[in-house]
C-alpha cells in the first residue's frame, strides 16, 4: 500500500469537509502528504486553516470526506471503527494542548492507562509506566495527581502516556500552547530528545519558533498547504549578523 | 552595532583590547562569534585617533597589551550615547521596494519572493531558537537571543501580511 516501508504518513487528495449546501466548510481542501519515519513536521498556521483537522485525520480521530489516507501502513479512510481505534491504540500517540489527563488518576496509573487498555498485564504496565516517567524526568512524581503537578509536568506526563504503547508516530496538537516560557522549553527540548531517537513527531502550533524546532515545516492556510520548508541540511547561517559594527561617525 | 560600544565599556575600568573582546564574548555568546580581535584593535586603534580614548601605559609595550582609559571627550560621548534614543532600524523598506518593483517591472512574482525570504527567516528562526535553549537560563546571552527571536518573528509575521496582500493582487478577482 505504501510506495516505500520508509514512508510512515501518506495522503493523496485528502479532504474533510463539514455541513452541507451553503453551510458547507472545506475545513481540509485535496492535501497531499508523505511523512517518513524518523521525521519531525510541524504543520503552521493561523486558527481555522485545518492544521488541527490534517492531525485528528491522521491520528484517525476523525475521518476524511474523501482521498486516500494510510498511517502505518493501513488505510485509515477505509478502516473499520474497531480497526482503527486499535491503530489509534497501539501505533499513534497523542500529545494535546491542554493535557487531557484524568484528574483522579496518579500520574503512573495516567500512563499506565493505555498499555493495560491494549491488554498488558498489570505488572508489565506498571514496569513501562515506572520507564516512561524516568525518561521524562518524572520519576519522583509518580505518585501525584495532576492537580499536583506544573503545567509543564502535567504535560511531561502526557508525553509519557503517548509513548506507552510505543506508538510508530506522536501527534502534537499545540503542546506548549498553554505553558510559560520555561516549561515549553522543557517540553520542546524533551520532543526533540525523543526525536533524536528515532520518534516519528508532528507538531501542529501557530508559533513559528516552536514550529522551527522540526526538520520540516508546512505553511497552512484556508485547508490548503501553500508552503513547505527544509529546516535541516542547509548551510548554517550565522548569529554574528546580528551584531555588526557601524563606522564610528 | 555602534562602536560607542567599546567606549562604554571602557568606564568600568581601563583594559586593553583583548580583555574587552572576552567581555564582548561572554555578553553577547554566540552571537559575538563575527567579531575578532583584530577588529576591536582596528576600532580602538580609530578611537585613539579620534581622542575618545587614550594609552596607559609605556608606547614600548607589546601591542596586544595595549591598555586603553576613556578621555574626556570619550566619557562625554558615552554619556550622550546612554541617553540616545536611536534604535537600529530593520530595513522594510528595501523589501517592500524589492516586491513592488518585481511587479510593476514583471521582475519576478512577489509571493515566491515573500516565500524565499519566509523561508530564509525560518530558518535563522530555527539557529537562533536552538542557540537559546544552548544557552544557559538568565545569561545575558540568552536575553539577547531572546530579542532576536521576538524580532525575527515579528518580521516573519508582517511577512504574512505581505503574502496575503500580494496573493490577493495577483489573482484575478
Amino acid at each position: 500500500m505504501n510506495a516505500s516501508p520508509t514512508v510512515l504518513v501518506h495522503a493523496k487528495g485528502l479532504r474533510k469537509e463539514y455541513g452541507s449546501g451553503e453551510g458547507l466548510v472545506r475545513a481540509l481542501d485535496a492535501v497531499d502528504l508523505d511523512i517518513n519515519r524518523g521525521e519531525a513536521v510541524a504543520v503552521i498556521g493561523p486558527s481555522g486553516c485545518g492544521k488541527s483537522t490534517l492531525l485528528h485525520l491522521i491520528g484517525g480521530l476523525d475521518r476524511p470526506s474523501a482521498g486516500v489516507l494510510s498511517v502505518a501502513g493501513q488505510r485509515v479512510d477505509e478502516l473499520s471503527e474497531r480497526a482503527l481505534a486499535h491503530l489509534r491504540r497501539d501505533e499513534i500517540g497523542f500529545v494535546f494542548q491542554a493535557f487531557h489527563l484524568m484528574d483522579e488518576l496518579t500520574a503512573q496509573e495516567n500512563v499506565e492507562l493505555p498499555a493495560l487498555l491494549a491488554g498488558c498485564t498489570p505488572s508489565e504496565a506498571r514496569a513501562r509506566a515506572t520507564a516512561l516517567l524516568e525518561e521524562v524526568d518524572l520519576a519522583d512524581r509518580a505518585r501525584h495527581l495532576p492537580s499536583m503537578l506544573s503545567g509543564g509536568q502535567r504535560q511531561r506526563v502526557a508525553i509519557a502516556r503517548a509513548l506507552a504503547n510505543d506508538p510508530e508516530i506522536v501527534l502534537a496538537d499545540e503542546p506548549t500552547g498553554n505553558l510559560d516560557s520555561a516549561s515549553a522549553f522543557e517540553v520542546l527540548g524533551l520532543l526533540e530528545g525523543l526525536h533524536a531517537k528515532g520518534l516519528t513527531l508532528v507538531i501542529v502550533t501557530h508559533d513559528e519558533r516552536i514550529a522551527t524546532t522540526a526538520d520540516r515545516l508546512i505553511s497552512m492556510r484556508d485547508g490548503a498547504f501553500v508552503d513547505e520548508t527544509r529546516l535541516t541540511g542547509g548551510s548554517r547561517g550565522n548569529l554574528s549578523t546580528f551584531a555588526e559594527w557601524e563606522r564610528l561617525s | 552595532m555602534q562602536q560607542e560600544v567599546v567606549l562604554a565599556m571602557l568606564a568600568k575600568e581601563p583594559s586593553h583590547g583583548y580583555e574587552l573582546r572576552a567581555r564582548l564574548a561572554r555578553a553577547l555568546g554566540p552571537v559575538a562569534e563575527g567579531i575578532n580581535e583584530a577588529q576591536m584593535y582596528v576600532t580602538l586603534t580609530r578611537l585613539e585617533k579620534g581622542g575618545f580614548v587614550a594609552r596607559l601605559d609605556a608606547p614600548t609595550q607589546r601591542s596586544d597589551r595595549k591598555v586603553y582609559c576613556l578621555t574626556p571627550a570619550g566619557q562625554e560621548r558615552v554619556t550622550e550615547w546612554m541617553s540616545d534614543v536611536s534604535w537600529p532600524r530593520p530595513d522594510l523598506a528595501e523589501f517592500h521596494m524589492k516586491l513592488i518593483a518585481a511587479a510593476q517591472g514583471a521582475l519576478a512574482d512577489p509571493v515566491s519572493l515573500i516565500d524565499a525570504q519566509r523561508r530564509d527567516l525560518l530558518r535563522r528562526l530555527r539557529e537562533v531558537g536552538r542557540a537559546v535553549m544552548e544557552e544557559e537560563k538568565d545569561s545575558n546571552a540568552a536575553l539577547l537571543l531572546e530579542g532576536i527571536v521576538l524580532r525575527l518573528q515579528a518580521d516573519l509575521r508582517w511577512l504574512q501580511a505581505c503574502e496575503i496582500a500580494w496573493t490577493k493582487r495577483s489573482t484575478p478577482q
